[in-house]
C-alpha cells in the first residue's frame, strides 16, 4: 500500500538539510514501528521518496514524502505514532493512501508551491526614517506594478552557466500579506523557481539593488496538476490540488 | 520552542549547523532551576567523531538519571565556528541549554587520543574559562578529564582540576554528593578539591610537585597535601551487569562516524599484546551477560530507530557467547532491514560463515590485523597469531568468495630488522599467492590485498613504555624499505600499500609519555595555531617544531631515549592493578622472543585479580 505523509518543519529543524530529514524519517518510521516496506538484498533500504527537498535555513508547513507499507495501518494510529516519537521541530501533519500507479508518487507530480517570505525585521537600511515609508511598505506598494510587467528577466546560475530567464511565467500568484510577501511559484522537476530568485527582482524593480537579510523562508504547500483524473476533484476550475489531497485518510478497519 | 546561541546568519554561514543546534531525538531537557549540578560533557573533536564515543553516551545517561544532575553535550567548534566565536565574543555553549560552559559546575573532557590536546585549550579558551587552574575562580566551572590518556595526565596537569582515573560507573556519584555537600556548606573550590582528592579514583594534580634529576628524568613525585593519597587506584566495575546503560542513546541528525547502536559485549581483553594500552588498563576482562545484551539490542534500536547494530569490544572472537549472540541478532533483526556489524572478528569458519550472512561479499574486503610481518616480531608483541592461521583464515574466504584482504601492521616496534620489515610485503605476498592458487575457474578474477602501515608508539603501562621510538625521518626510511619491498613482490599488481604520517607519531610519543613540562609545550602550540591536530587537513606540524624551540623542551628527551629499568615515570602514581614488575617481566619477555599466553590459557599474575572479578575469577566459583 502506498502512503503519503505531510509533515512540518520549523524551529531549529530548519537547519537540517535535505538528506539528514530523509536519513531523521527513516529513523522516525522504526521507532514508531510503521510497517514499511524495504528493498531486498544485503543492505536493505525503505522504500522512500521525498516530494521536493527543502533548502537549508526554511521552514515549511507543507513537506512530503511517500512511502510503501507491508501492511496496513490506520491513518490517526500512524500520526499518533509518528509524533510520539518525533522530535520539536518536525510535526506529522497526516497520513493518507494514494493511489499505487508509480506516475503519482514522488517528485514527478509537483508542479507549484506556495512560500512566504516572512519580515524578519522591516526597520533595516534606514527605510524606516520617521517621515520615509518602511521597508515593506516600499515592496507591497511596488508589487502590483511589479507583476503587471510582461515579462521579468533574471540571471539564473546553473552549476555549469548562467543565463537570463524570463520568470514571469512561472509566478502563478503573488501578494503582499500582514506578515510577509505570499508566492506560488512553479516548483517540481520540469519549471523550478527559487522564492530568494523573485524577491531579489522585485527589491531591483523596487530600486533596492541588494536584497536584504530580511526575510524567514517559510514554505506552505506543495502542489500537483489539478486536472488529473486521480485527484477526483468535481471543480475542475482549480488549476493545483495539495499532495494531501490527492490521498485518502486510512480508516480504523483499513478499508 | 528553544532558542540557539547561535543566530540565523552564522548558522547558514557555516558548515554543518546541525553540530550546533541539539535538540536531537533522546537528547536531555531539564529545567535548570530543579537541579543542583550542570555538568557539560566534552569529547574535544568535531560532533560527528564525540557523538560516535559510546563512553560519553554510557555517562550521559547515566548522571541524566540522577534527579539533581543535568548533564549536557559540547564538542570542539570547526575552524569555521571557532573565527566567528572569538570575532564576535559568543562564548561557547552547551548544546541541549545553549548556555554558555562558563555557567556549569563542572566540565568534563574525555581524553580518547594525543592529538586532541590542543582542542582541549580551545574549548577551555572559547568557553572563557582560564587555561591553567591557578587562574580559575571560585566561579569557574571545574574541569575534569577522563578516558585512556588521564592514565598519563601530566602533560595536560596544568589545565585540569581534576582527573578521574578509571571507569565512570563508580565514584562519579560519590564525587556529586560531595560537591553537593560542599556547595551547600558554601565551601570553597579548594576545600571542594581536598574532599575530592579523599576519593578513590580521583587525582587532583595541583596537590602534587615532582622534581626532577639532573638528566631531566623524575626525581620524586609527592602530593603536598595532606588530603591527597600517594597512589591513585584505577576504577573498575567489578560486575558490569550492575551498571546502567544506555537504552535511548542520543541520535544525531547529521551522519556521525558511528551512525548505530552500539552494544558493548565487553570490556578488557585476554591477550596481552604487548604494545596495547587498552589491553592493560582495562584488565580485568569482564563479560557482559548474554540475556541482558539481546534484551539492550531490542531496546536501542527500538527507541534509536537506528538500521544497525554493531558489536564493540577489543576482541570479539573472545566473548564467550558470542556465536549465542550473533545467532540471536541475525534471527531477531535481519529480516526487519538491521544490519549487524562486527569489528575485531577473528577469522575462523564461524565468523566466515556469519559474515556471509550478513554482507555482500562482492562489496566487501575482510580484514586481519597481523601487526608485524614475521612471526619473530609477531613474538616480540605477543601477538599471538602464527602465519597459518592467517594464510588459512585468508584462503578460507577467499574459497568463500571474497577477494579483498585488508591487512593491519605496525612499523617501528622494538628490535624491528630490515628483515622484519620485508616481511611485511612478504606475507601480503603470501597471502596473494594463497587467492593464485585456486584454480583459474574457481576465482573471480584479481585478488585485492591492502597492507596499510601505523608507526608504533610506546605507551604508559604497556610492556613497552621503557621501549624507544625512531625519528620521524628514521620512520620514513622504514616505510620505504617497505614500500620496496613490495615492489619486488611476485603479485605485486594485486597489492597495496599504505603508511602513516610520521610527524603525528613523533607528536603522539611526545605526548603519551610525557611529564608535567610537555604542558607548555601545548600550549604554546597552541598559542602558535595548532588546532585539529589529528586531522590531515589542519595539521600543523611547523607550530610544534616552534612550540618546543620556544619552550626549550626536547623532544627527543621523550621519544628517542630506551628508559632505565628504574626509571620513575611521570605514571607511576597510578595504580591500574597491573603492576610494574609484571610489564617489565612482559618487556624481557618481548626481548627474548618469547610468547605470553592469555588470560584464559594461564594466568601470569599480572596483578588484576585484585580487582575481584572477571577472567581472573572464571570457573573459580
Amino acid at each position: 500500500m502506498k502512503t503519503r505523509i505531510k509533515f512540518r518543519k520549523y524551529g531549529a529543524l530548519r537547519f537540517i538539510g535535505h538528506l539528514d530529514v530523509m536519513r531523521y524519517f527513516q529513523k522516525l518510521l522504526r521507532r514508531a514501528e510503521i510497517p514499511v516496506a524495504y528493498t531486498s538484498g544485503y543492505s536493505p533500504h525503505m522504500i522512500m521518496s521525498f516530494a521536493s527537498p527543502l533548502g537549508i535555513g526554511l521552514t515549511s508547513d507543507g513537506e512530503y514524502f511517500d512511502i510503501e507499507l507491508k501492511e496496513p495501518i490506520s491513518s490517526r494510529e500512524a500520526v499518533r505514532r509518528m509524533n510520539a516519537a518525533t522530535v520539536e521541530g518536525i510535526d506529522i501533519l497526516s497520513f493518507r493512501q494514494i493511489a499505487e500507479e508509480k506516475k503519482w508518487t514522488g517528485m514527478a507530480i509537483v508542479t507549484a508551491a506556495d512560500y512566504l517570505a516572512k519580515w524578519k525585521y522591516t526597520d533595516t537600511m534606514g527605510y524606516s526614517v520617521p517621515g520615509n515609508p518602511s521597508f515593506d511598505e516600499i515592496l507591497s506598494e511596488r508589487l502590483p506594478a511589479f507583476l503587471k510587467q510582461p515579462e521579468i528577466f533574471v540571471l539564473k546560475q546553473t552549476k555549469r552557466s548562467e543565463k537570463e530567464v524570463d520568470i514571469r511565467p512561472l509566478i502563478y500568484r503573488m501578494e503582499s500579506r500582514k506578515d510577509g510577501i505570499f508566492m506560488r511559484l512553479a516548483a517540481g522537476s520540469v519549471q523550478n523557481l527559487k522564492p530568494e530568485l523573485v524577491m531579489a527582482a522585485l527589491c531591483r524593480f523596487a530600486d533596492i539593488p541588494e536584497m536584504p537579510d530580511c526575510f524567514w523562508w517559510h514554505r506552505l504547500e506543495l502542489y500537483a496538476a489539478a486536472d488529473n483524473e486521480a485527484a477526483g476533484l468535481a471543480d475542475a476550475g482549480h488549476k493545483f490540488v495539495t499532495l494531501e489531497d490527492l490521498g485518502r485518510e486510512i480508516g480504523e478497519g483499513h478499508e | 520552542m528553544r532558542k540557539l546561541a547561535l543566530n540565523d546568519e552564522i548558522l547558514l554561514k557555516i558548515e554543518k549547523p546541525a553540530r550546533y543546534i541539539g535538540g536531537e531525538v533522546n537528547s536531555v531537557m531539564k529545567d535548570p532551576a530543579q537541579v543542583d549540578i550542570r555538568f557539560a560533557m566534552c569529547f574535544p573533536d568535531v560532533y560527528e567523531i564525540g557523538m560516535s564515543h559510546l563512553g560519553i553516551q554510557i555517562l550521559y545517561d547515566m548522571f541524566n538519571r540522577r534527579e539533581d544532575v543535568w548533564c549536557e553535550r559540547v564538542y570542539s567548534p570547526w575552524v569555521d565556528l571557532d573565527k566567528i566565536l572569538r570575532e564576535k565574543k559568543i562564548p561557547l555553549f552547551a548544546l541541549e541549554s545553549q548556555e554558555p560552559i562558563q555557567e556549569f559546575d563542572f566540565l568534563g573532557i574525555t581524553l580518547q587520543y594525543e592529538m586532541c590536546y590542543t582542542n582541549i585549550l580551545q574549548i577551555l579558551e572559547l568557553s572563557q574559562i582560564p587555561l591553567h587552574t591557578r587562574e580559575r575562580g571560585e566561579e569557574d566551572p571545574l574541569v575534569i578529564g577522563g578516558g585512556p590518556c588521564a592514565y598519563n595526565p601530566e602533560p595536560l596537569a596544568e589545565f585540569f582540576d581534576l582527573f578521574y582515573i578509571g571507569e565512570g560507573e563508580t565514584v562519579y556519584d560519590t564525587l556529586f554528593d560531595v560537591y553537593k555537600q560542599c556547595k551547600k556548606e558554601g565551601k570553597s573550590r579548594l576545600a571542594f578539591l581536598e574532599c575530592a582528592a579523599g576519593i578513590e579514583g580521583i587525582y587532583v594534580p595541583q596537590f602534587y610537585r615532582p622534581s626532577y634529576q639532573e638528566d631531566k628524568t623524575l626525581a620524586s613525585f609527592c602530593p603536598v597535601n595532606s588530603h591527597a593519597p600517594f597512589t591513585v587506584k584505577k576504577q573498575v566495575v567489578t560486575h558490569l551487569e550492575e551498571t546502567t546503560y544506555p537504552l535511548s542513546p542520543v541520535v544525531p541528525y547529521i551522519k556521525a562516524t558511528q551512525d548505530r547502536v552500539v552494544l558493548e559485549i565487553q570490556r578488557g581483553c585476554i591477550r596481552g599484546c604487548r604494545f596495547c594500552q587498552a589491553g592493560m588498563i582495562y584488565r580485568p576482562t569482564r563479560e557482559r551477560d548474554v540475556e541482558t545484551l539481546k534484551k539492550y539490542a531490542k531496546a536501542m534500536l527500538l527507541h534509536t530507530g537506528h538500521e544497525e547494530i554493531s558489536l564493540s569490544s577489543l576482541s570479539s572472537s573472545d566473548y564467550s557467547k558470542l556465536q549465542e549472540l550473533v545467532t540471536f541478532l541475525m534471527e531477531e533483526f535481519q529480516g526487519k532491514g538491521v544490519n549487524i556489524s562486527l569489528p575485531s572478528l577473528r577469522i575462523d569458519a564461524f565468523s566466515l560463515d556469519v559474515m556471509q550472512k550478513i554482507q555482500d561479499i562482492r562489496k566487501s574486503s575482510l580484514t586481519f590485523a597481523p601487526e608485524a610481518g614475521s612471526q619473530r616480531m609477531r613474538n616480540v608483541i605477543n601477538k599471538g597469531l602464527t602465519e597459518d592461521e592467517i594464510l588459512d583464515g585468508a584462503g578460507q574466504a577467499f574459497t568463500g568468495g571474497w577477494t579483498k584482504v585488508k591487512l593491519y601492521f605496525m612499523l617501528g616496534l622494538p628490535t624491528e630488522t630490515e628483515e622484519d620489515m620485508r616481511e611485511i610485503a612478504a606475507l601480503s605476498d603470501r597471502v596473494a599467492r594463497r587467492y593464485y592458487e585456486i584454480p583459474k575457474e574457481q576465482r573471480r578474477g584479481k585478488c585485492q590485498i591492502t597492507a596499510s602501515s601505523s608507526f608504533f608508539v610506546p605507551k604508559p603501562f604497556t610492556p613497552f613504555q621503557w621501549a624507544p621510538m625512531c625519528t620521524a625521518e628514521e620512520y620514513m626510511r622504514r616505510a620505504s624499505i617497505v614500500k620496496q619491498a613490495f615492489s619486488e613482490q611476485l603479485n605485486r599488481k594485486s597489492l597495496k600499500y599504505h603508511w602513516h604520517d610520521a610527524q603525528v607519531t613523533v607528536l603522539e610519543g611526545v605526548l603519551a609519555r610525557g611529564d608535567r613540562k610537555v604542558g607548555n609545550v601545548i600550549e604554546k602550540a597552541y598559542r602558535l595555531g595548532a588546532l585539529f591536530d589529528s586531522w590531515t587537513e589542519t595539521f600543523r606540524g611547523e607550530c610544534w617544531m616552534q612550540a618546543f624551540a620556544d619552550t626549550g623542551v626536547d623532544p627527543e628527551f621523550y621519544t628517542l631515549r630506551e628508559r632505565g629499568e628504574d626509571e620513575l615515570f611521570p605514571w607511576d602514581f597510578i595504580d591500574i592493578g597491573v603492576q610494574k614488575e609484571f610489564l617489565r617481566k612482559e618487556w624481557n619477555r618481548a626481548l627474548a622472543e618469547t610468547v605470553t599466553p592469555n588470560c584464559r590459557i594461564q594466568c601470569c599474575g599480572c596483578g588484576a585479580a585484585r580487582y575481584g572479578g572477571g577472567v581472573c575469577y572464571e570457573d573459580k566459583n
